[in-house]
């Protein structure tokens, strides 16, 4: 049977990642590949690791270097995002090892590039990152970082991203980021029905009980967070012995 | 050992050379045929759609160099799909190694199969030290169905070939080269053969 996935998401800065950790058996709590290491042999089922300043900078990704780096050293698949607008970008990010690249505001911009890179590299590699705002009862989707609202609404943009060639879709609801409340359910639940790829929650965890709730009341295909996994708050072995508790299939 | 990966343009061929590495094992990247018919072992992966990829295979000379090889050749996801007689995908003819051929997954079910999942019915050295019910990595938008020559099981809404083997031919549906534990076993029981 599929198992549910669990992913965490490293974001990374000039190569760093940015975020702090209290994994005391780190060596160097900055260093992305010895993180990914660590989550891996913990039991994540895969690794999204995003460039965070790339799209606002409007540069081009450092990340080839870093994502062979990590593709050494790791055996569990991993996405890299942030700024990919180009195909070029997609070509070099699958060469150096990434198994998928999530594109975001570039597709905003121009939907078509969903549709070429799925036609150049296969669609299971290229995930469709949204996030959205609830603002008068329309979930907005929003492009650079959560800075500028876009024409979507993320249901329709959804379905026009799958009809494009995305292979899945990873929805942040930016109601919840960061506010460790629990996934969003209802706007996931919905997403999950309306498109026939799978569908990755983020935004909002802060207990094991928020992945077991996303997977059974919203039946989305895998959950994405960072700083709770970052910080040691929830362990990935303690986390899917409860899934599995809760009659979840996991991986263990 | 002499391993040849053979690269033909398409996706993700560094991760299986980089697994090969963490097994203490140098894996070259070529679509030189020379190369490829001299290696102990050859591997045969690909990510992508099936047409483009056989046209690939065409233009490097490969489609017909592979089913003439006598080592052990082990194709992965698509290199799977590609050593069938044909795939829907595309409507592509293939390799016609085994005789069967890729289908599409029923509506019903949210495609690409992305994640971890169970390998069952497992019976081939290739297999060896595997527990049934191991987990392993897959991401497919069409399968190959159960035939005399598949060795693995997995199931998704249907059950299909997660491996196959035919004479020196072998080939697995998951990703070896990203299963964890379970995938860098069946790699070193594939390098072992």
């Amino acid at each position: 049977m599929l198992a549910k996935r669990i992913i965490p998401c490293l974001d990374i800065k000039d190569g760093r990642t940015v975020k702090g950790t209290n994994f005391i058996s780190l060596k160097d709590a900055g260093d992305p590949v010895e993180l990914a290491r660590i989550y891996s042999e913990q039991g994540a089922d895969e690794l999204v690791f995003l460039d965070i300043t790339a799209t606002s900078d409007k540069r081009k990704t450092l990340l080839v270097s870093l994502v062979e780096k990590i593709a050494r050293e790791i055996n569990i698949p991993f996405t890299v995002g942030g700024g990919i607008s180009r195909t070029e970008d997609v070509k070099d990010l699958l060469r150096a090892g990434a198994d998928k690249v999530s594109i975001n505001s570039a597709a905003v911009q121009r939907p078509e590039l969903i549709g070429e890179l799925a036609g150049k590299f296969g669609k299971q590699c290229i995930v469709l990152a949204i996030d959205a705002n609830l603002m008068d009862g329309r979930w907005k989707v929003f492009t650079h970082g959560g800075r500028e609202e876009s024409r979507y609404e993320l249901f329709e943009w959804a379905k026009e991203g799958e009809k494009l060639g995305a292979g899945e879709i990873l929805f942040t609801a930016m109601t919840r980021d960061g506010t460790k409340d629990g996934f969003e359910l209802v706007a996931n639940k919905k997403l999950s029905e309306i498109v026939r790829i799978p569908v990755i929650a983020s935004g909002g965890a802060g207990k094991a009980e928020h992945f077991s709730e996303v997977f059974t009341r919203a039946g989305v295909d895998a959950a994405l967070a960072a700083s709770v996994f970052h910080y040691g708050e929830i362990k990935i072995k303690d986390l899917k012995l409860k899934l599995k508790q809760d009659g979840i299939s996991v991986r263990i | 050992m002499n391993i040849s990966i053979i690269d033909y343009g398409a996706g993700n061929v560094k991760s299986v050379q980089f697994a090969l590495e963490r097994l203490g094992y140098k894996g070259e990247l070529t679509s030189d045929a020379n190369e490829i018919l001299q290696a102990d072992k050859v591997i045969f992966p690909g990510v992508g759609e099936a047409s483009t990829a056989m046209e690939a295979l065409r233009l490097y000379g490969l489609d017909s160099l592979i089913p003439s090889l006598k080592q052990p050749v082990l194709g992965i996801c698509l290199g799977m799909q590609l050593m069938c007689t044909r795939s829907e995908e595309g409507d592509a003819g293939c390799l016609d190694i085994f005789p069967t051929e890729s289908l599409e997954f029923p509506d019903n079910l949210k495609v690409p199969h992305v994640g971890w999942n169970t390998l069952t019915h497992l019976k081939s050295p290739l297999f060896k030290q595997i527990e049934p019910m191991a987990y392993a990595y897959f991401v497919h938008s069409f399968y190959v169905p159960v035939t005399k020559y598949t060795v693995a099981q997995t199931y998704y809404g249907l059950p299909f070939s997660a491996a196959l083997i035919k004479d020196n031919f072998y080939a697995c549906q998951f990703h070896p080269e990203k299963s964890s534990e379970t995938g860098e076993q069946i790699l070193k029981n594939f390098l072992a053969l």
